[in-house]
């Protein structure tokens, strides 16, 4: 530190004339108010004598050429974007142009089974509905296996905890965050699909086969159930703490006003708390539901990898980031790997407005927080 | 009676909420618990110094997956970091308030939400397909990309932290503006920075959806950048799919090193950050 602050020194005698010219600039100017601006506009305040010095000091092109460096940093994640959007475009011209919209709702006919079939590359019939019917099922199964307990979660953390176990609770949910996906999936396959082949399938078959979402005709395990409840367990961490981020937001005067009309803390939770947050609890959910549906690795190693579509939860099934995982790398032919790209492509903007949207909700509510609180 | 009703569903709410508490703990728990149990029973010598043996024969180690995981996270840190930080700078420093930086701010988010396979679809189109097979340098761009939004954020964040007066100070000086922002404000924000760095550096080094088809994999050793390379995550899917014993042995110590990477450097950001001026990073 004070080694720099020498070299700086020496450079600032040079610049002695200059900063002469600066101070005649300050007593002349009859304005001294933006010394009082905000401290929350240093860029915005340039003021007379800023812009003079810095349109003069001999570091001038320095300092330009630094700015629109940066600048450029900056446009590089415009950049990006735009890249891989016309990239994945590209891609899928050929698949779009052989089927159009088709190819995300049209079905085939096996000519020697008469069963439905949605996917053979073999004899090039390419249509992405089983795809996106495995996602949304194992996505909106997550949602609703994680939505209850990360809420729970929130408010027992942030309303109910010992303040000696909150510390370590939270940072054991930030830690479940940062497991990779694929660590998942291997516990998945030699845990939790075990575990349901053998114990909750034959159960829940027992008691809720009749309603005809859970048949027996799968003995892997492997299916719908077993990638929603990785999923439910992967989303948990977002949804939870970005809850508990809006529920820190609302103030605590609504708590203590609450309380003090005579309401039971769940009462206060219930009618402070949570009916204040409830915009940014939706996006939250929302903001998890845009992680489940581009979850890779560890529904593609517990989901069965058979593009089909079934009424059971426990039938093996395929989603369309599983479906670009497994097959991409050696894809077939040019319309194989374009339907793949499609598929991406699908996936890209549909996480793109999910995501808008639950960024926008969360904001809504954080960003007025600190206004309201005072 | 109405009392007794509202402090029944007052005890009934603390209940649900400590029963999903236990229920969210208790999965982490197990993964941890089975993930330590396996792969400490996995892990020997010969996992950190061979190569793997041919499928179905016993043995062999996953050493160049360990070298290839590192040569593709410098390659995404040389591309992430830098062009990361450039960003969070200039959200900080010259577009604050503007709606560039707004723009900025908000695609960056965007981007930290698209998902890992759509990269790989990307980058496959941009990279592998137009100049170069499989290879290390199309999965370290793909890493790289997917670093740039955690970066930038938390940079921007850290420098918003810097208080106005060392900046005045350091321009009072004379010293010009971008050796006041890179000297003093950056250095100033640099352990905030460098938290944010490994935060990005731990999401990406689990990955495996984009390397599948960039980097692709490799069973012999290889670090030539055109080349495919190995990476731990890929080992894991793969030896994690195989019929073979062995390798889901091998696959368990392979994760069980793995985490052991990132929670080592998510506790050491929470460590820097949980003590003095830093608060607030992630």
């Amino acid at each position: 530190m004070y080694s720099y602050w020498d070299g700086s020194l020496f450079e600032v005698s040079a610049n002695v004339p200059e900063i002469r010219i600066s101070q005649s600039a300050v007593q002349t100017d009859p304005s001294p108010g933006d010394r009082q601006a905000p401290p929350g506009s240093l860029a915005a305040d340039m003021s007379a004598i800023r812009g003079f010095l810095l349109s003069r000091g001999n570091s001038a092109i320095a300092d330009r050429g630094f700015h629109w460096l940066m600048v450029l940093c900056a446009l590089s994640i415009f950049g990006i974007v735009v890249l891989i959007a016309t990239e994945l475009v590209r891609g899928s011209q050929l698949s779009w142009a052989k089927s159009g919209f088709a190819f995300f709702v049209s079905r085939f006919v096996d000519p020697d089974t008469r069963l439905p079939m949605y996917w053979d590359p073999v004899n090039g019939h390419f249509s992405a509905l089983p795809f996106v019917f495995g996602t949304l099922v194992s996505s909106f199964l997550a949602l609703l296996l994680a939505v209850p307990l990360a809420i729970g979660l929130a408010v027992f953390l942030t309303e109910m905890c010992p303040r000696a176990l909150r510390a370590p609770l939270a940072f054991l949910t930030e830690l479940l965050a940062a497991i990779p996906s694929v660590i998942y999936g291997l516990w998945a396959m030699f845990v939790l699909v075990p575990l349901l082949r053998v114990y909750v399938n034959p159960w829940l078959i027992k008691l809720l086969g009749w309603t005809g979402f859970f048949n027996d005709d799968n003995p892997t395990g492997l299916g719908f159930l077993a990638a929603g409840v990785i999923l439910a367990i992967m989303i948990l961490p977002i949804i939870s703490s970005l809850t508990r981020e809006v529920m820190n937001a609302v103030p605590g005067s609504q708590r203590e006003a609450a309380l003090a009309l005579g309401a039971t803390r769940w009462e206060m939770i219930s009618m402070g708390v949570l009916r204040n947050a409830r915009i940014g609890i939706v996006g939250a959910i929302i903001l998890g539901l845009g992680r489940a549906l581009g979850e890779t690795m560890a529904v593609t190693m517990v989901i069965g990898n058979t593009p089909q579509i079934q009424r059971s939860l426990l039938a093996s099934g395929s989603s369309m980031a599983s479906v670009i995982a497994n097959e991409y790398a050696e894809a077939s032919s040019d319309l194989h790997l374009s339907a793949l790209t499609e598929i991406g492509l699908a996936l890209f903007i549909v996480t793109i407005i999910v995501n808008a949207l639950a960024r926008l909700l969360v904001w809504a509510v954080t960003r007025g927080a600190p206004a309201s609180a005072q | 009676m109405r009392a007794k009703f509202r402090t029944a569903a007052d005890g009934l709410a603390t209940g649900l909420a400590v029963l999903s508490t236990v229920l969210v703990v208790t999965p982490l728990v197990a993964i941890f618990a089975y993930l330590i149990y396996k792969g400490a029973s996995s892990l020997n010598f010969a996992f950190f110094t061979q190569i793997p043996k041919p499928e179905g024969e016993l043995g062999g180690g996953m050493a160049n997956a360990i070298v290839g995981s590192g040569v593709l996270l410098g390659l995404a840190s040389l591309i992430g970091v830098p062009i990361g930080i450039g960003g969070g700078i200039f959200l900080a420093e010259f577009g604050r308030g503007t709606k560039l930086a707004n723009g900025v701010r908000f695609t960056a988010d965007v981007l930290n939400g698209v998902p890992s396979i759509v990269m790989g679809v990307a980058v496959y189109g941009l990279i592998v397909t137009p100049a170069m097979p499989f290879s290390a340098i199309s999965g370290g761009v793909a890493l790289g990309i997917m670093m740039i939004p955690t970066v930038t954020r938390t940079t921007e964040e850290m420098l918003l932290m810097v208080p106005h007066a060392v900046r005045e100070a350091a321009l009072a000086l004379g010293v010009p503006n971008w050796r006041s922002v890179l000297s003093i404000t950056v250095k100033t924000a640099s352990p905030g920075i460098i938290t944010g760095c490994m935060l990005a550096f731990a999401r990406v080094a689990g990955e495996t959806a984009p390397l599948i088809f960039t980097a692709f994999g490799n069973s012999n050793w290889s670090i030539a950048l055109n080349r495919p390379i190995s990476a731990l995550p890929l080992e894991i899917y793969r030896y994690a799919i195989s019929p073979y014993d062995d390798q889901h042995r091998q696959a368990w110590a392979a994760a069980l090193v793995l985490v052991v990477l990132i929670v080592a450097a998510v506790s050491l950001v929470r460590f820097v950050t949980s003590r003095g001026v830093l608060k607030g990073a992630s």
